[in-house]
């Protein structure tokens, strides 16, 4: 799995942080979208796919 | 499709009064229907009403749907659609200029940021179910607790001095209550719009540790210096989104859990299932329940329809939040469901930007109201209990519950 986001259009909702905490984080000085993992390990792959879902502003693409 | 192939033509308002949990049985029509319908808003415009979950998250996502028509408004009949925005009014704002300023605010709320101030919200909630304990029933729940608590943590958020937290508290109160008469919504009105230039202006002077000082430093930095007016109309819009939600959600849902004892014992036996609960709460509730309201600025294809520049949409987050497709037995509470892709917080660009706060404030009265008061019940037969119908924000007027004195813990 190689997982992508787009800082631009991120809305820092934190969902991604929520749902995937060791592979998603946010800056301290904006809020924005930090990727902690490039191509998160097969136990993430099920947290990440939901970030994904739960993205409002679809910033986080993955790829399989 | 005209208008008049569809059963319904108004906006549908009406709940059914023996199930005052569900959304107006209508919507369950306008999901099964083929397209959208073009309906009858009472605000003077005909819109077409967005119910499924899918459609919901293509309408919220789409830039070329603008928000500057207030959210709810065509609910209102005089909702004046075509006013002018006020500076700061992040809800009303597209684009660059909404992506500005929501990130200036963003800092505040992130994840982190906020599971700092579980602590407090903690003893927040505990000093509240203390009161309650010191007394005996019945007591209204809505102006003991549920009102208290959100008020509280946007003042620590806000940094408003101790000493005039009461004052403030009050008249927020009378503002966002819907007991209240026109005359003193108006003096209240202006008292908090008083109130929040003083706090602007002191934080300007002074910036402190606190959101505001912060937001004002932050912007001072980025060359993007914001005026009194936006600060006071951001800190209003704080206030009003942070407080008014979070004690509808309070209090509407302990009354629904406590029509639903098998789910309620589940919480009780395990606080820590409070986290997907809240979730479960808010989408079983979606108490932003008249939806949100949209304008095309471009071409916007929903499903097969094509939506011409101008027309109107409302994507009804409380319709898709019981989309049967996304949501097995929509209509059935389930406190392990696991809903966290709800539509109660929004979708899009706008999605509540205080979420997870939120959260972290129903997680904490969730996992300590029933724990402490395990015999709290409802004080009144359930006929008589009060639902703010036609208020922007759903909820109950007043919640009489009592509990017995054994309780004591």
């Amino acid at each position: 799995m190689k997982v992508r986001v787009d800082v631009d259009a991120c809305v820092g909702a934190g969902q991604c942080v929520l749902a995937a905490p060791d592979v998603f984080d946010q800056r301290d000085e904006d809020g924005m979208v930090v990727l902690l993992v490039e191509d998160p390990p097969a136990e993430l792959e099920a947290a990440t796919e939901h970030a994904a879902l739960l993205c409002p502003a679809l910033a986080i693409v993955v790829e399989k | 499709m005209s208008e008049t192939t569809i059963g319904v033509t108004s906006f549908p308002t009406t709940r059914d009064s023996s199930c005052p949990f569900d959304p107006p049985a209508e919507y369950a029509e306008l999901r099964a229907q083929e397209g959208t319908a073009s309906l009858a808003c009472p605000v003077g415009v005909n819109a077409r009403v967005v119910s499924r979950y899918a459609d919901v998250r293509a309408v919220l996502s789409d830039p070329n749907l603008s928000s500057h028509a207030a959210p709810s408004t065509h609910v209102v009949a005089d909702g004046q659609l075509d006013r002018p925005v006020a500076p700061g009014s992040l809800l009303h704002m597209d684009g660059p200029d909404h992506a500005r300023l929501r990130r200036l605010l963003t800092p505040e709320f992130t994840v982190k940021r906020i599971q700092a101030m579980r602590p407090y919200i903690q003893g927040l909630v505990d000093d509240h179910v203390d009161a309650l304990l010191a007394r005996t029933g019945p007591v209204d729940l809505v102006q003991d607790f549920a009102l208290p608590i959100p008020s509280l943590v946007i003042c620590e958020l806000l940094g408003v001095d101790y000493g005039d937290r009461d004052r403030f508290q009050e008249q927020t109160a009378v503002l966002i209550g819907t007991n209240s008469d026109p005359e003193a919504l108006q003096r209240a009105n202006a008292e908090v719009v008083g109130f929040m230039t003083q706090l602007v202006l002191a934080k300007m002077a002074a910036p402190g540790d606190d959101l505001l000082g912060r937001l004002i430093v932050r912007a001072r930095e980025n060359g993007q210096e914001l005026s009194v007016e936006e600060l006071v109309t951001l800190g209003i819009t704080l206030l009003i989104a942070g407080h008014e939600t979070t004690a509808n959600m309070i209090g509407l849902s302990t009354l629904a859990l406590l029509r639903q004892p098998d789910q309620l014992a589940a919480l009780r036996a395990d606080p820590g299932l409070a986290g997907t609960a809240v979730d479960e709460m808010l989408r079983y509730l979606s108490i932003v329940h008249f939806g949100v309201l949209r304008q095309a600025t471009g071409g916007v294809t929903i499903g097969d329809e094509t939506i011409k520049a101008g027309e109107w949409l409302v994507a009804a987050l409380s319709a898709g939040n019981r989309d049967e497709s996304v949501f097995p037995d929509p209509d059935r509470i389930d406190l392990r469901r696991g809903a966290t892709a709800h539509l109660a917080f929004g979708y899009g660009i706008h999605q509540c930007l205080g979420q997870q706060l939120a959260r972290v404030e129903l997680q904490e009265v969730f996992a300590r109201l029933h724990q402490r008061i395990p015999t709290l019940r409802l004080a009144v037969p359930f006929e008589e209990v009060e639902f703010k119908d036609h208020a922007l924000v759903y909820g109950v007027r007043a919640l009489p519950v009592t509990w017995d004195v054994e309780d004591d813990r």
